[in-house]
């Protein structure tokens, strides 16, 4: 009953780790004893957020509070809430493996995860407040052909939410089995349950406050744990990485630079895909429309780079902590492996360290906190694909802008209950299955197809509909294409020997097609329609510049 | 009321779609100018900075991660710094950009909104 459990977890945080860390991140997700501590937790916490959502629904009546909450979240609010979509439980617990398994190479990953948020700030957020409503295809397609670019935006934002959904989904029904001793189907169901209810019910204000919440609860988790490392090594990071190289296997090793990165093309093609795919997000994206104008936008990716960053350098210590404090102790070690290694799996270096400074019922709360974080971020998700399916689709296309805000809620309802089946049944579906690829796919499709058109319809006069078109489908169709062709499908899951494509990250091929696409589409527009859209730029632009016109926050 | 636009900028001309005065009043304002360029040039700048910063780690990784494992102080390396200064550098150029923004950026916004009116 090997289940690539930890390749999955590894997956939703990191993207397809290189063949060399494959096999330190796999591991068999063999269901543990009972854990009533942490069920009890995570049932308050349950019991707190369904009051919320109750709140939340009573405030949520028109099209704006539930897509955006009425433009009603706070910069510091919505920072929080960003830092708390981008704190996955995989990156809590699979970036501390990795620096409790190879130290310094863990660094590199979260570091990757962070750069991609200044290059938000500075290119494309306030000018995204400025243009936007509801979702990144009303920025997109501002001046351009609404039918033919929200087409495209919602095929790029579903394609982009079913790949990580359904990582999200394995890594819960995995993660649970391992923490509170449940059954994985069980998980499964209960996470769509819960997502469909927060987000049915209360919109984008109860999506939002679930994630405040659950970013304070890991956010204050993880800071106790990384101060009770410090305190066990007397506040001295000298000591800290001394007592760790003294006792882990690689010794000195882990202080440098490992096996992580294999060559310099797939280490650049790697940082795009983290750095302009978090750009291309929709369930991101759709956050920065929860605030009042482009001034608390600004602040709140600052807050949330600053949370994120906060988060990183946590990580890395509780991975030193454990290789000090966990690694040592053989209460914590497997005793059937004879290669040693910790029992539960290398993910459970975080969960093992919050028992060991403080105990069952720590590890209680750490263990509950996961799971919420991965119930936070499947609600966020399921928001931005039911908006594609409402706004988007049904609204613009379907009713060509005349829909009746009520049809449209109840559309977005229904939206909502069919993606949270659709994310149990994928969940159940993909159980067995090697899902490692898939969070690597959705960054690429978002930096490869919703990135490219978002970017260029605010900064550059010429992009037509045409070339928007053009660009925006090769990029969906390269970064598919390629992923498949490389080692983490081609050969890790449909067992070829060698890989057509070599490299495990697109980015730089299908970045560049989708650039280029856009581009020479665009360039060789002649039609009166694209003369029309180019002159329309000018509106545009003083109106992503100063916000002139913008919607206002709050419709009533 | 609308009025055709004139191209200011170099673009072609258009007849086709027509602008709304205020809207051209802001874009030929000094503030708006102002605005477009004093920010553009400081986000490219930032923009640039960071990925100096970041892809330099990335290549310094790749081809020198001997240099990296430099001790520097006991057991500590010359990466462990290096690395934690990239996540620092990265809250920090976007506080330097909010707190321009802020100031200067909001003020001239604010007057170029001014001059919509007539």
């Amino acid at each position: 009953m090997i289940r690539p459990i930890l390749r999955t977890l590894a997956a939703t945080a990191l993207l397809a780790p290189p063949a060399s860390y494959a096999a330190a991140l796999e591991g068999q997700a063999v269901k543990q004893p009972l854990n009533i501590t942490a069920i009890l937790m995570f049932l308050a916490f349950v019991a707190a957020t369904l009051g919320i959502t109750y709140w939340a629904a009573r405030r949520t009546q028109s099209r704006a509070d539930f897509y955006t909450a009425g433009g009603g979240i706070t910069g510091f609010q919505n920072g929080l809430a960003i830092a708390g979509d981008y704190m996955s439980a995989a990156s809590f617990l699979g970036i501390s493996a990795l620096v409790f398994g190879s130290g310094f190479d863990g660094l590199i990953y979260s570091i990757g995860f962070l750069v991609g948020w200044p290059v938000i700030m500075f290119l494309i957020a306030e000018r995204l407040r400025n243009l936007g409503k509801f979702t990144f295809a009303d920025v997109a397609s501002y001046r351009l052909d609404q039918l033919a670019i929200r087409k495209l935006a919602a095929a790029g934002t579903l394609i982009t939410v079913a790949f990580y959904l359904i990582a999200q989904m394995v890594g819960a029904g995995q993660l649970i089995k391992l923490l509170f001793g449940l059954d994985y189907q069980l998980a499964v169901v209960l996470v769509g349950v819960l997502m469909i209810v927060y987000v049915t019910f209360g919109g984008m204000l109860a999506t939002t406050w679930v994630q405040i919440i659950k970013a304070m609860l890991l956010l204050g988790g993880a800071s106790f744990m990384a101060f009770m490392v410090m305190r066990h090594v007397g506040f001295s990071v000298e000591a800290l990485f001394e007592q760790a190289t003294a006792v882990h296997k690689d010794g000195l090793a882990i202080m440098a630079p490992g096996k992580l990165v294999k060559d310099p093309v797939s280490a650049i093609s790697l940082g795009l895909a983290l750095m302009f795919g978090t750009a291309g997000l929709p369930h991101i994206l759709m956050r920065f429309f929860t605030v009042k104008n482009a001034v608390e936008a600004r602040k709140s990716v600052f807050y949330a780079t600053g949370f994120i960053g906060y988060f990183y350098i946590l990580t890395f210590i509780i991975g030193f902590g454990a290789i000090v404090l966990v690694g040592t102790n053989g209460f914590y070690l497997d005793a059937a492996n004879p290669q040693g290694g910790l029992r539960g799996g290398s993910n459970m270096a975080a969960i093992h360290l919050a028992h060991a400074v403080g105990g069952d019922v720590f590890l209680g709360f750490i263990s509950a906190v996961a799971f919420a974080t991965i119930l936070a971020v499947v609600a966020g998700l399921t928001l931005s694909g039911a908006t594609a399916v409402s706004n988007d689709l049904y609204a613009h296309v379907f009713k060509r802008g005349k829909a009746n805000e009520r049809d449209e809620i109840r559309v977005s309802k229904i939206a909502t209950v069919a993606l949270g089946i659709l994310a149990i049944l994928l969940g159940i579906a993909f159980e067995k299955q090697n899902v490692a690829f898939m969070v690597g796919l959705a960054f690429a499709i978002a930096a490869s197809a919703n990135f490219p058109i978002l970017l260029l319809s605010m900064v550059w006069r010429g992009l037509s509909t045409r070339g928007a078109l053009l660009g925006g489908s090769l990029g969906l169709v390269s970064a598919v294409s390629l992923t498949v062709l490389g080692p983490a499908v081609w050969v890790k899951v449909l067992g070829h020997d060698s890989p057509i494509f070599p490299y495990d990250a697109p980015a730089l091929f299908s970045m560049s097609i989708a650039f280029i696409g856009c581009w020479l589409g665009s360039v060789t527009d002649r039609s009166a329609r694209a003369r029309i859209e180019k002159a329309r730029y000018v509106e545009q632009l003083v109106r992503a510049e100063t916000g002139y016109g913008a919607t206002g926050a709050s419709g009533h | 009321m609308t009025t055709k636009i004139q191209a200011r900028d170099g673009s072609e001309p258009s007849n086709e779609v027509p602008v709304a005065p205020e809207i051209l009043r802001i874009l030929e304002s000094s503030a708006f100018a102002e605005l477009r360029a004093r920010r553009r040039r400081f986000s490219a700048i930032l923009t640039v900075l960071m990925l100096v910063i970041y892809y330099g780690f990335i290549v310094a990784i790749a081809f020198a991660p001997q240099w990296l494992a430099i001790p520097i102080d006991g057991v500590i390396t010359l990466g462990i710094p290096l690395g934690l200064g990239v996540i620092l550098s990265a809250i920090v150029l976007t506080g330097i950009y909010v707190r321009r923004a802020n100031g200067e950026f909001d003020a001239l916004t604010a007057q170029a909104i001014r001059s919509a009116r007539p």
